[in-house]
């Protein structure tokens, strides 16, 4: 493949620890200048990952490229990768001057050159003034932005990101969120981050690589992995979903026809493979609209169920709808003229969906 | 404002025994040698309490001043060999062997203590003697074809004897520094492209500051007043001034070492002055 040269680049790599496989053959390319999210529950090998990629753990097996270079034997500090680490990490020996300076001096350049980048990272992270400050005077929020400064002044391949947003309050979270997302777009270097949060994942990625067991799962834009979730762990990981198991009556030109909850039901397989007579959809809570009468004469998956419980959380509610011995969640956003307060617990409802909305999960 | 009153004299009493044991043990005996120290040597060894400053005179004659370079000259190759050696044990317990053998390893290191350091500084005489073990293994081997004669009753020996005294008071200060130096802190520093060296001398040193400081104190002090291992160990030529000071007393002029004492106490007062400042400028963090 002629394409660039791709900023990160980690080929099979498998990391273990005695009997313990953090890392199973773990592939994957970050484009340069890609905002990059490694999304997986905790435990799932993500840290591991970015930490095999500075160097800071040696893989059993596989190769670390970082543009271009095979960098699996070189030692951190002749990385040009730089890591924003969970709890900042900063030297707290050196006030924010020095902190930000030290990856320079390392490089011997001249005062005046380290003096000039210096006030250009803290002016980008919104902290001049800070130079005298001491790290244990800072806020959370601030910490981190001398932990962004510190890595960005290097001018690294790539910025590696390890929960950076996790320590910090809600209402700040969110600002962050924002606030990285600029930095990134501001100096154009590729950003890889760990995560265990979905939504943080879904609004500053580029893509995102769904990993769980060590193993990745499926990556892709947000809307690919959101909208076309190819396992059931990432249907249910990343969002919610309802996963109804099916019967496959046949298949023809890349569609199947399946027998979901007494009904016969043809979905595309968008790709998929399907073996066997037995198959798993997924169908995201919001496509499913709630009735009180059935529609008649429609093209859409129409069930009839009971309402189980029901749960306002202001800007919408939840639903669990009974279906047969399945419980299947329901959600819709809170409109003025919305039906929401006409459904009552014990109500007999009618679900009903799109056959677009349904996804063929690979077992 | 009684009741206030009453409450401070309850805090004075609760002072009291540790008041009690400062002026017996401390007060009054350093009382007594200022006094001492500024009387006038009897005629059969006793003290005549004609107050002057001769003593003060004779001591800062420039007939001592090579025993006190030599004294600051020994305390400070002992503390220097202190840190050198101690340094890397303690980083080794702190931060390199398995947690598991911590306590072992810090208990080992400060096991000597169980047996009086006289009877330690005697086992070096027959290590280090003409026919110690030290000579006897050299010449099996077939190193030497004579006997070394510098290893014992030298600065040589001196050194040896005080390193290995207070070398424990160098790792343990230094250990407790590294312990509490955050690994992560050293992760950083590496990704930021400092390599083993710099990380070395630009996060983990700073970091142990006050350990280093404290090892300093701790080993220098001593050195530079000891008089058992110059005194058992040392040459005859060697006079420091811890044995100068033992000297003047078994040559019953109690004035003169009280007052030589009384500046051994004035230069460590100094020096830990110095050092306290030294440590004081980064104590907040």
């Amino acid at each position: 493949m002629a394409t660039a040269i791709s900023a990160i680049r980690v080929e099979g790599v498998t990391k273990r620890y005695g009997a313990v496989t953090a890392l199973e053959a773990v592939s994957l390319e970050v484009e340069r200048g890609e905002f990059l999210t490694l999304l997986g529950p905790s435990g799932s090998g993500k840290t591991t990952l970015l930490r095999v990629i500075a160097g800071l753990e040696r893989p059993d097996e596989g190769r670390v490229y970082l543009g271009g270079a095979d960098v699996t034997d070189l030692p951190p500090y002749r990385r040009r990768v730089h890591t924003v680490f969970q709890q900042y990490v900063l030297f707290p020996h050196l006030n924010v001057y020095k902190n930000i300076a030290f990856g320079l001096e390392q490089k011997r350049l001249p005062r005046r050159e380290i003096e000039r980048r210096v006030a250009a990272a803290l002016e980008l992270v919104r902290l001049s003034g800070y130079e005298r400050r001491w790290p244990h005077e800072l806020s959370g929020g601030e910490q981190q932005r001398v932990a962004l400064a510190r890595a960005l002044v290097l001018e690294p391949e790539a910025l590696l990101l390890d929960e950076p947003l996790a320590a910090l309050d809600l209402q700040l979270r969110k600002e962050m969120q924002r606030e990285l997302k600029r930095l990134q777009r501001e100096v154009g270097i590729s950003f890889l981050m760990v995560t265990h949060d979905q939504e943080e994942a879904l609004a500053l990625s580029d893509r995102i690589a769904v990993i769980a067991e060590g193993r990745l799962q499926q990556i892709g834009t947000p809307r690919e992995v959101y909208e076309n979730p190819e396992t059931a762990f990432v249907a249910t990981f990343l969002g919610a979903a309802n996963v109804f198991e099916a019967e496959v009556m046949a298949r023809e030109n890349g569609d199947a026809l399946l027998a979901l909850c007494g009904r016969t039901v043809r979905v595309s397989l968008n790709g998929r493979r399907l073996e066997g007579s037995r198959a798993q959809v997924a169908v995201r809570p919001e496509k499913i609209a709630l009735r009180a009468r059935p529609l008649r004469k429609t093209d859409l998956v129409q069930l009839e169920g009971v309402i189980e419980e029901r749960l306002y959380l202001g800007d919408a509610t939840h639903w669990r709808v009974r279906v047969g011995d399945q419980s299947v969640l329901v959600t819709a956003p809170n409109r003025p003229g919305s039906r929401a307060e006409a459904f009552r617990d014990g109500q007999r409802v009618f679900l009903c969906w799109a056959r677009e909305s349904i996804v063929v999960l690979s077992q | 404002m009684r009741a206030s009153r009453g409450h401070e004299a309850n805090r004075w009493i609760g002072l009291a025994p540790s008041l009690l044991w400062l002026g017996v043990v401390l007060l009054l005996p350093l009382g007594f040698i200022i006094a001492v120290s500024f009387a006038e040597r009897g005629l059969h060894g006793g003290v005549q309490w004609r107050f002057g400053l001769e003593n003060y005179r004779r001591a800062l004659d420039p007939l001592y001043f090579p025993v006190y370079a030599r004294s600051f000259l020994m305390a400070a190759v002992t503390t220097a060999l202190c840190l050198l050696i101690g340094y890397p044990v303690a980083y080794a317990i702190a931060l390199r062997v398995n947690p598991r053998w911590k306590q072992a390893l810090l208990v080992l290191s400060i096991l000597p203590f169980w047996t009086s350091f006289l009877l330690r500084t005697y086992a070096w005489m027959f290590l280090l003697r003409a026919e110690g073990f030290v000579n006897t293994m050299l010449l099996t081997l077939g190193v030497i074809e004579r006997p070394i004669s510098w290893l014992l009753y030298s600065d040589f020996a001196v050194v040896v004897g005080q390193v290995y005294g207070e070398l424990p008071f160098a790792i343990l200060p230094l250990y407790v520094a590294l312990e509490r130096v955050d690994v992560r802190v050293i992760e950083a520093a590496m990704d930021l492209g400092a390599n083993r060296r710099q990380v070395f001398w630009r996060v983990v040193v700073p970091l142990t500051r006050p350990g280093i400081i404290t090892a300093l104190v701790l080993v220098f002090i001593p050195s530079l007043g000891a008089f058992i291992t110059p005194d058992l160990l040392g040459g005859a030529k060697s006079a420091m001034l811890g044995t100068v000071i033992q000297n003047q007393f078994v040559q019953r002029n109690p004035p003169m070492g009280s007052a030589l004492s009384v500046l051994l106490i004035l230069a460590v007062l100094a020096l830990l002055v110095m050092a306290w400042r030294a440590a004081g400028v980064k104590a907040r963090q």
